[in-house]
């Protein structure tokens, strides 16, 4: 059977108002973008309404990368649900498994032991810094400065190659089993983060010395993609872009878990909410990330990795959010237990899906080469939009 | 025969340039030259954009086709040939095929004025620094159809914004041009002039090059065009035409294969020259570099060697590799290659050492070498700076640039009006 109504986008004018006067009168331009753009970090279709180079309005579609994590969740057991989530946000893979770790730990009500806490704070912090220096390069190179992403990219190396060290994989990691850690740190494990955090301090002027001051740089963030902390909290947003927007919050220190709690560690925030804030912002979470490091790493203790959890998982029924800051905002999980060995449902909340909202505000009344910034600044991976 | 061999050697004894002398047959040899001499200039300058910007980038660059990467250019070349010719359906056809063939018809037309030395120009026109700059802003006639011919948005926008690019900042260019021409009347003559060559040669009577003429007016004049030059070619920080981020490729989106590598053809041989215009306007042109503090016979002799000492150089980094390539049996065709080469640069550095051939060159090597020095920057400039947003990109033409020029040229007349009285008066009173 046919389908009388093949798939196809929706109007464009049911979704975005049509008031805004042309300029000169001169006819709409509907341009397609994506889903193979190169400057769409992925398969990101946006429709945009351009009035010559303005923009006036846009649409996203999605769907493209959409394979059913969450559909797949109720026809595994909590256990082998695990590796699924490293491939959601791929660039930040152990993050997404310390949040799954952590709602099921919370769902048995069992605490993973504290040299596992340490290691996976360790871990997950070095994550943030390779998501971010992803999401710099990228974005550099989105502006066109294509010489940043080589550097990131050269430095992020050393942080996949601890992980690699570590459990295997490099990118998706599946670092963290529920209840604690499968393996023990390996032999030269804190040598080598200690390595790390010399190498990678000088990395970072390396790459403000590139950027920060840099009068195009300066002239392409600045005032660009303005959203306001009201905005942002009424859309969802969180994580970089909501911090640069004004708004102190990050659950590490709002609602800490892990063991985040002992850690002296500050949340930088900026101003204007703008391109530049944001990149700002996240240049200071990197340095944030490498204090988080460096305290953990002298205080791992010794200890069990893993805690008494039982082979068959059967989590008493009820239901359980738990939420942690991913690079990209808040990471939520819902899940909900019938008492079987498989979860009934899981609902993720993504920060890339919920801060893609924002997409369209951001962009309005700015040209093509503002979208183009502003879907970097977002820092949105499909993997984890689609899901 | 004895007719045309008299007509072919009696050039030879001229000090004009063959267009100027009227000789059809070497104005055809030069046209052929500059031809050759470009099209493997563009090659090169391929092989070392992508090598110099790999080095920034900590990465290698081509290294599989060729000992590191010498022929990739050439398999490249190859491959755009061997590709299918796609014209769209939606497209206009005879106009989507003219475009291309105007971008490098406007692109090679320029080097006919260009003076490579005193008499090694195609021709030397009396308008010739005019000719140029309206030759070369022909190009945009061809980017604007492209764009337009290929019927897709994408090469539309990218059009619009070249030829909005283009027009503008050719304005600030052209006021930066007339400064340096208000310079050339203060040879002996008292005669401004617009002839490339007479260019070159009232620095040559004036001893100084004109970036430092009337200091730092000529140097902000030369700023003015160094960075207007970049933007009427389209390159980094200002290459917004074909914002790989934004417009996939821009103009030439619908482009491919062979008409695709027109447009590449054309894209760096117009920044050949607009560096050549820099160099001939404010860099001395031909001119070695100190012909006041270092002159004399010596002298002479010592920079009229460089020419064999950098092909001897570049011979010794051939034979440098040719020690450090692995001893597979695998590399032995590579290694054999390069050291091949190698002997072709050596020889053909001791022919630039044989007197007749040195004096001969001398001044070709200086104008290339300096247009290198402009093809570096431009590398330089890819792998160092952001891009410009369209209305920034405007701003800086209109509001910064050309306030600038206008202000030069204003400044450079009343200084060259006002120097020679100031001269005497000076004279007066010490």
């Amino acid at each position: 059977m046919t389908d009388p109504n093949p798939l196809s986008p929706p109007a464009l004018e049911t979704h975005v108002t049509a008031h805004d006067e042309t300029f000169l009168d001169s006819n709409e331009l509907v341009i397609n973008m994506g889903p193979q753009h190169p400057a769409t970090h992925g398969v990101l279709r946006v429709i945009l309404r351009l009035d010559g180079e303005k923009v006036l309005g846009l649409e996203c579609v999605i769907g493209y990368l959409h394979r059913g994590v969450e559909k797949i969740a109720e026809n595994r057991t909590y256990t082998m649900f695990n590796p699924y989530v490293d491939r959601m946000d791929y660039v930040a893979a152990v993050s997404n498994g310390l949040g799954y770790c952590e709602a099921v730990e919370k769902l048995l009500s069992v605490d993973a032991p504290p040299r596992a806490q340490y290691i996976r704070v360790i871990l997950t912090e070095l994550n943030r810094i390779a998501s971010h220096q992803l999401w710099l390069g990228t974005h550099a190179l989105d502006i066109g400065a294509i010489t940043p992403l080589f550097y990131t990219f050269r430095d992020r190396e050393e942080i996949l190659k601890i992980f690699e060290k570590y459990c295997g994989a490099r990118l998706t990691t599946h670092a963290f089993r529920i209840g604690g850690l499968q393996y023990e740190a390996y032999e030269g494990f804190e040598k080598d983060v200690r390595n790390f955090i010399s190498f990678f301090k000088p990395k970072i002027d390396e790459y403000e010395e590139l950027l920060t001051t840099n009068r195009i740089w300066l002239e392409r963030t600045r005032g660009v993609g303005v959203i306001s902390g009201k905005d942002c909290i009424a859309l969802g947003v969180t994580g970089p872009v909501l911090r640069a927007s004004g708004v102190k919050w990050d659950i590490r220190k709002a609602q800490p878990y892990a063991n985040y709690k002992n850690f002296d560690f500050e949340i930088p925030i900026g101003l204007n909410g703008d391109t530049y804030d944001r990149y700002l912002v996240r240049m200071v979470e990197m340095r944030q990330a490498l204090r988080i490091i460096e305290q953990a790493v002298e205080g791992i203790p010794e200890g069990p990795i893993m805690a008494k959890v039982p082979k068959v998982m059967k989590p008493p029924v009820g239901e359980i959010y738990h939420s942690i800051e991913a690079p990209k905002g808040e990471l939520g999980y819902l899940i909900v237990s019938d008492g079987s060995t498989q979860p009934y449902r899981v609902r993720v909340r993504p920060p890339s899906f919920v801060n893609l909202q924002a997409l369209d505000l951001m962009c309005r009344g700015q040209l093509v080469a503002d979208v183009i910034a502003v879907i970097g600044t977002l820092d949105i991976v499909l993997g984890e939009v689609d899901r | 025969m004895d007719a045309i061999l008299s007509y072919i050697t009696s050039y030879l004894s001229s000090d004009l340039t063959p267009g100027a002398a009227g000789n059809w047959f070497w104005a055809t040899v030069y046209v052929l030259l500059v031809f050759v001499g470009l099209s493997v200039a563009v090659i090169c300058m391929n092989w070392l954009e992508r090598k110099i910007l790999a080095h920034m980038q900590v990465r290698l660059g081509p290294m599989r086709v060729g000992p590191h990467g010498l022929l990739q250019p050439i398999a490249d070349a190859l491959k755009l040939l061997l590709k299918e010719d796609i014209i769209p359906a939606e497209a206009d056809g005879l106009v989507f095929w003219v475009a291309p063939f105007i971008v490098v018809l406007a692109a090679f037309t320029v080097f006919v004025v260009v003076p490579f030395g005193p008499t090694h120009a195609i021709t030397d026109m009396n308008i010739g620094i005019l000719f140029m700059l309206g030759v070369s802003s022909l190009s945009v006639l061809g980017i604007v159809t492209a764009g337009w011919a290929s019927n897709s948005h994408y090469p539309l926008i990218g059009a619009l914004r070249s030829s909005a690019q283009m027009v503008s900042y050719e304005v600030a260019m052209g006021l930066a041009v007339v400064s340096v021409i208000l310079m050339t009347s203060l040879n002996e003559q008292g005669i401004g002039t617009l002839s490339m060559i007479g260019i070159v040669q009232a620095q040559m009577a004036q001893q100084e090059w004109f970036v430092f003429k009337f200091f730092p007016l000529g140097l902000i004049g030369f700023f003015i065009f160094a960075v207007a030059m970049i933007a009427e070619t389209n390159r980094a920080p200002f290459d917004l035409p074909e914002a790989e981020s934004e417009l996939t490729a821009g103009f030439h989106t619908e482009y491919s294969g062979f008409r695709w590598s027109l447009f590449f053809l054309a894209e760096y041989s117009a920044m050949i020259g607009v560096s050549s215009v820099a160099v001939t306007l404010w860099l001395g042109g031909w001119l070695r570099p100190f012909p006041n503090w270092l002159s004399g016979s010596t002298w002479d002799l010592f920079f009229s060697l460089f020419p064999g000492l950098t092909f001897l150089f570049l011979a010794g980094m051939c034979f440098f590799n040719v020690v450090r390539m692995p001893k597979h049996p695998l590399f032995r065709i590579q290694t054999m290659g390069l050291a091949g080469f190698g002997v072709l640069l050596g020889l053909i550095g001791l022919i630039l050492f044989v007197p007749a051939v040195r004096d001969r060159v001398g001044d070709i090597f200086w104008f290339s070498a300096k247009v290198a020095a402009f093809m570096y920057l431009y590398i330089w400039y890819r792998g160092t700076f952001p891009r410009y947003r369209f209305d920034q990109l405007m701003k800086v033409g209109w509001k910064v640039l050309l306030p600038m020029g206008l202000g030069l040229l204003i400044l450079t007349a009343a200084t060259a009006f006002v120097e020679p009285s100031v001269e005497q008066w000076l004279r007066h009173i010490l």
